[in-house]
């Protein structure tokens, strides 16, 4: 292992770079946050998820821009405008098909971006902060890919809207009224349609950014958790550089270049042969003009938020079942403090922590299939249970972690 | 004129936090007074809340057991013609309801009894589930594949499930808290229904 190799950058007098720096801290931040970056040398795959979001927001907002400039915000015009991206723009279908292709991607990567963070532990002490960002961007983003689903106008953007702001008439009291300000008419119409283009387009993707930058600002002040789960921090050389850290570059630009790349490939494939994800990244009733008058036979949302909708059907009432919803992501918010025990990784845990995260994740796709299909009698049977054992993992983990029997953890990484 | 660091003792804090706290107050108010208008921007325009006109339908042509829908405020809003026996068996479905007596529920004065109708034969309903809003589902007849071999006739929900009877009345145990909401209005004559306007409400149309 080459020892710590140095990429510092020093910014030479009479130089270019050196008349930038002296104008603009362009070295010191280069150093702090990519060049003397130091990263636990054992990361492993799961790894890649967080610069591969990063990649997928770059994709976002690039297609994005380039489809605003052909999509009309009207409820007249949109089904229309987007056919036309579809059939008549250049290279429209591509670009179209990269942007919502992109939105299944953005999630495909951050929920196993989270999944990461379950398994080793990195929502603990001291990186709470990391993950309440993480937790606010994952909201963010579900706000994101709603009002965005809204704007091809087609009968799915519609009713799912319509679904997902009654949700907002649930509350007591404000309820229909905060529903009606949300519309800003009396049904979805052009008035949603206009708003939900502003806050798709600026509001939403400015907060997202502004996040982003918060959350890895708050990691490189923490440091980067590992998949042993160990603090590099702790064990330093002579120079206070951690000992089983590596710079971020050139050691894991490269590597997270390569799974870009990886990345790239796959994604590619999918836009080419598979845009519409066998109806799961763009649903069949999508393709038929929104008709407020006329729902469709069975209406599902995409596949990324059917879990959280398999909670909010199962409870048969409906300001409960809203209050079910919300709490079943809330939940997330608060596991730096309903995880209690000490030890982070996974690897070094006891087995109720490994029985009940596998409880939790089987809840969760089980949920998140139950959510694509209709209401049967069986079914929600089925969504009851498994919301049950998903409730279940948060409020037994407080009890068992703080008495669980963990494997002594190693002072350095192997 | 120099300017005063802190540790001088001629700075005078207090009059520096009151200054501050002032400054805040004021500000604070006035960042109100300027949140009204973006937040009241999100309102229904004047264009949207002036849509909301009356509309007429010619029932002339429905046939018994037949369903009719019309547009009003950009809802769908559905005209039953119901047969005697689904008039009949409409009190049997009492025990079943949450709300049978409509204490709970959106609907004119005058509509607020055993049919929820101006004319028991025609049922004037909006369309729109009170849970989350779908365009629930015209299933008239009894035992519907879709929904039950017990079901007795109604409206059935494809969203989440809930179902009402043929005078819009949800029943228990469905996620839908309230019953269908009866829009206003009034028999302009035998064959034409206006919708959105109470039988005291407007001339002769």
């Amino acid at each position: 292992m080459a020892d710590n190799q140095n990429t510092k950058f020093e910014a030479k007098q009479g130089t270019v770079l050196g008349w930038l720096d002296k104008r603009y801290p362009l070295v010191s931040t280069w150093n702090e946050h990519v060049g003397e970056y130091y990263a636990p040398k054992n990361f492993n795959f799961w790894y890649f998820f967080g610069s591969l979001a990063l990649l997928v927001l770059v994709n976002q907002f690039v297609t994005g821009i380039w489809l605003t400039m052909s999509y009309k915000p009207s409820a007249a015009e949109a089904f229309n405008s987007v056919e036309y991206i579809m059939r008549d723009v250049e290279w429209g279908w591509l670009i179209r098909y990269m942007h919502s292709t992109g939105a299944s991607a953005f999630f495909i990567v951050i929920y196993l971006h989270m999944m990461r963070g379950l398994l080793y532990g990195s929502y603990k002490e001291p990186r709470e902060l990391v993950w309440l960002i993480g937790m606010m961007l994952f909201l963010v983003l579900m706000a994101e890919a709603f009002m965005g689903y809204l704007l091809p106008w087609g009968q799915m953007s519609y009713w799912g809207a319509q679904v997902i702001i009654s949700l907002f008439g649930a509350i007591p009291l404000i309820g229909p009224d905060l529903a009606l300000w949300v519309r800003g008419d009396f049904i979805i119409s052009d008035a949603t349609l206009n708003r939900f283009f502003a806050l798709h387009v600026i509001a939403l993707p400015l907060v997202l950014l502004i996040l982003v930058f918060m959350h890895i600002v708050a990691l490189h002040r923490v440091g980067s958790n590992n998949p042993d789960g160990i603090e590099i921090k702790k064990v330093k050389n002579e120079q206070g550089l951690p000992l089983d850290g590596i710079p971020f570059h050139p050691y894991y630009s490269v590597k997270d270049s390569m799974g870009a790349v990886f990345f790239a490939i796959l994604f590619a494939f999918v836009v080419f042969y598979w845009p519409e994800g066998g109806g799961f990244f763009i649903e069949p009733p999508n393709f038929e003009p929104a008709n407020p008058l006329k729902t469709p036979e069975h209406i599902a949302p995409v596949w990324y938020f059917t879990p959280f909708y398999a909670v909010l059907r199962a409870v048969p009432d409906k300001f409960l079942g809203v209050v079910a919803m919300g709490a079943a992501i809330m939940f997330l918010f608060a596991m730096p403090w309903l995880d209690r025990c000490k030890v982070k990784s996974i690897r070094y845990r006891g087995l109720s922590f490994k029985l009940l995260l596998a409880m939790f994740v089987i809840s969760f796709i089980i949920l998140g299939y139950l959510g694509t299909q209709p209401a049967t009698p069986t079914l929600t049977v089925l969504a009851q249970i498994f919301t049950t054992t998903y409730f279940l993992f948060f409020l037994i983990l407080p009890y068992t972690s703080a008495r669980e029997k963990t494997k002594p953890v190693p002072e350095r990484v192997k | 004129m120099s300017i005063k660091n802190n540790n001088d003792s001629s700075v005078n804090l207090q009059r520096r936090r009151i200054l501050t706290g002032a400054t805040g107050v004021v500000g604070a108010a006035g960042a109100t007074f300027l949140a009204v208008p973006f937040v009241s921007s999100w309102q229904p325009s004047e264009k949207a809340k002036a849509a909301g006109a009356p509309v007429n339908a010619d029932i002339s042509k429905l046939q018994p057991g037949q369903m009719l829908t019309v547009a009003w405020r950009g809802k769908p809003v559905w005209i039953v013609r119901r047969t005697p026996d689904m008039l009949a068996n409409l009190p049997n479905m009492d025990g079943e309801l949450r709300d049978p007596a409509s204490n709970e529920s959106d609907q004119p004065e005058y509509c607020k009894n055993p049919t929820r109708a101006v004319k028991d034969e025609f049922l004037v309903v909006v369309g729109v589930c009170t849970h989350l809003g779908c365009a629930p589902l015209y299933r008239p007849a009894i035992g519907s594949p879709d929904v039950g071999d017990d079901w007795q006739g109604g409206f059935f929900c494809p969203c989440h499930g809930s179902r009402f009877d043929l005078a819009g009345r949800v029943f228990k145990a469905v996620p839908a808290p309230t019953n269908l909401e009866i829009p206003p209005y009034r028999f302009v004559s035998d064959s034409i229904v206006r919708i959105g306007e109470g039988p005291t409400e407007g001339g002769t149309a």
